[in-house]
């Protein structure tokens, strides 16, 4: 069998439906392919939509993500071993954003793990997560019991009206700050909240039955402040949060340091090593990396994409990883990764397009200031 | 005066041997919120089928095809400060160029308005 071939037949395999794919049709979204699920790009358009996030709330089905449960025996060990983040002090109900690595200290996904009373819930990306549970499986003992919770729905619900809207039908989640999570019920359903996000902006995320998915939906969707929003604008909307897309901006190649993630190794794990790739990874938070994930200006209209070659005069120095029109700056923005001697704030370089030079600027990230829920300081 | 067709989604009118060419209003609805054209300035020749333009989205970069060969009188340069024209005027203000024809013949491939119509609901 030639891989070709495997090729064809994965290429055969339908997309998968969301649990809210009706409803998503029935409200005008129109349907992509991503991640082998189709999925809503957008409603009304994603310029309208992005703006109404950072202004109102907007509610994502982001379903297509795995949600994945690690219990039984030592499974801080275990996670530990293969994430650069501190597991093991991790206090109940509690989340951590954290990097899953290969041996090489290459990232093989981006994730988010919380603390359970009586277990880890990781969310993954979607395109990703069937290879992050054989690596899991392959990697951890026996005695961690790896579950994919495909019966749970996902949603976020983000923007500086999120939390007005959703504490009016659960008042309890008032209490939380940006990376804290709980279990809560509403009309009899089960949900697990989180406040934290994708967008930059205050916001939740609400794990649930797929039973109830579309009942919960109507209710937050019955609300003035919220609508349905597409991943159109929830690509824009990270983008000028500064946050990277695994498999765009960050890939197997990329390691914590390259992909400008140190914040996520934590400061015993520094100390300790003791996870995949340690090796490199350490050894680029002391001597530096060779590259290094950067935010871009752009001068002009034109939008540098995805791809886009980056030079200082005749040198390619790096690529752009994504990019596209900022609806809240009213310009195009971009990432890319680029030479370390070319990563300093401020330093010029030139994209091309079309055969076109385009010049671009380092820029400091986020693009759009962050407004995540923190306890005030005292 | 008429107006022709392409299944690419531009539309040409033509008056004497001067063509103005835009994009449908289909094509503007699936490309969603223009925020970028790029026109081809005057005294530029394409065949039929040459890439003339670029439009970009939000979402996605496009090229504009020649629909017809000639050479190029006029770009709308409107067009660079006012982007959105392509949404709301796709088949008037937001037009791309306007070309002399070399060979009005190749007007006799397009559609008119009405087959026009029926191609796209049948997409």
């Amino acid at each position: 069998m030639t891989t070709d071939y495997i090729a064809e037949m994965l290429e055969r395999i339908p997309d998968k439906l969301l649990p809210l794919d009706a409803w998503h049709r029935a409200r005008g979204g129109r349907m992509v392919s991503f991640a082998g699920y189709q999925m809503p790009v957008q409603y009304e358009g994603v310029m309208a939509e992005h703006l109404w996030t950072r202004e109102n709330a907007g509610l994502f089905d982001v379903s297509h993500m795995g949600q994945v449960l690690l219990t039984g025996e030592d499974v801080d060990g275990a996670l530990e071993s293969v994430v650069p983040g501190e597991i093991a002090k991790l206090p109940v109900n509690r989340m951590r954003y954290s990097l899953l690595l290969n041996d090489e200290g290459g990232i093989l996904d981006d994730l988010m793990v919380t603390r359970r009373t009586s277990d880890l819930y990781l969310v993954v990306n979607g395109a990703c997560k069937y290879d992050d549970l054989a690596y899991m499986r392959e990697t951890f003992a026996d005695e961690v019991v790896i579950t994919l919770l495909d019966e749970r729905a996902l949603f976020a619900l983000q923007g500086p009206k999120a939390a007005e809207a959703l504490s009016s039908l659960i008042p309890e989640v008032a209490s939380l700050y940006f990376m804290q999570a709980g279990a809560f019920t509403f009309e009899g359903m089960s949900l697990w909240i989180s406040r934290s996000g994708y967008t930059g902006e205050d916001g939740f995320e609400i794990s649930l039955d797929c039973d109830h998915a579309a009942a919960f939906a109507d209710r937050l969707c019955a609300i003035d402040s919220v609508r349905p929003i597409g991943l159109g604008a929830r690509d824009s909307l990270r983008l000028e949060a500064g946050l990277p897309l695994y498999g765009h901006d960050l890939d197997e190649e990329t390691s914590p340091i390259e992909g400008d993630l140190g914040f996520a190794i934590s400061k015993r794990r520094r100390a300790e090593g003791g996870f995949a790739g340690a090796e490199r990874v350490l050894g680029e938070l002391t001597g530096g990396a060779p590259r290094k994930r950067v935010g871009l200006t752009v001068e002009g209209r034109q939008p540098v994409r995805k791809g886009a070659e980056l030079f200082v005069g005749d040198r390619l120095v790096g690529k752009v990883t994504s990019g596209g029109f900022a609806p809240s700056i009213g310009a195009p923005i971009a990432m890319g990764m680029v030479s370390a001697a070319n990563a300093a704030i401020g330093t010029a370089l030139e994209a091309e397009v079309r055969g076109k030079r385009i010049a671009v600027t380092v820029a400091a990230m986020p693009f759009v200031p962050h407004r995540y829920h923190r306890p005030k300081a005292a | 005066m008429s107006r022709y067709f392409t299944e690419e989604h531009e539309w040409v009118e033509v008056e004497g041997d001067i063509a103005t060419v835009g994009i449908t209003e289909y094509a503007q609805s699936q490309l969603g919120d223009v925020v970028f054209v790029d026109v081809p300035s005057e005294g530029k020749q394409f065949d039929k089928g040459d890439e003339a333009a670029v439009v970009e989205s939000v979402k996605a970069a496009s090229d504009v095809y020649s629909p017809v060969s000639g050479t190029i009188v006029e770009g709308n340069d409107v067009l660079a400060d006012e982007p959105a024209l392509v949404n709301t005027d796709p088949e008037g203000d937001g037009w791309f160029f306007k070309l002399e024809l070399t060979d009005a013949s190749e007007l006799d491939g397009l559609m008119d308005e009405g087959a026009y119509k029926k191609y796209v609901a049948g997409l």
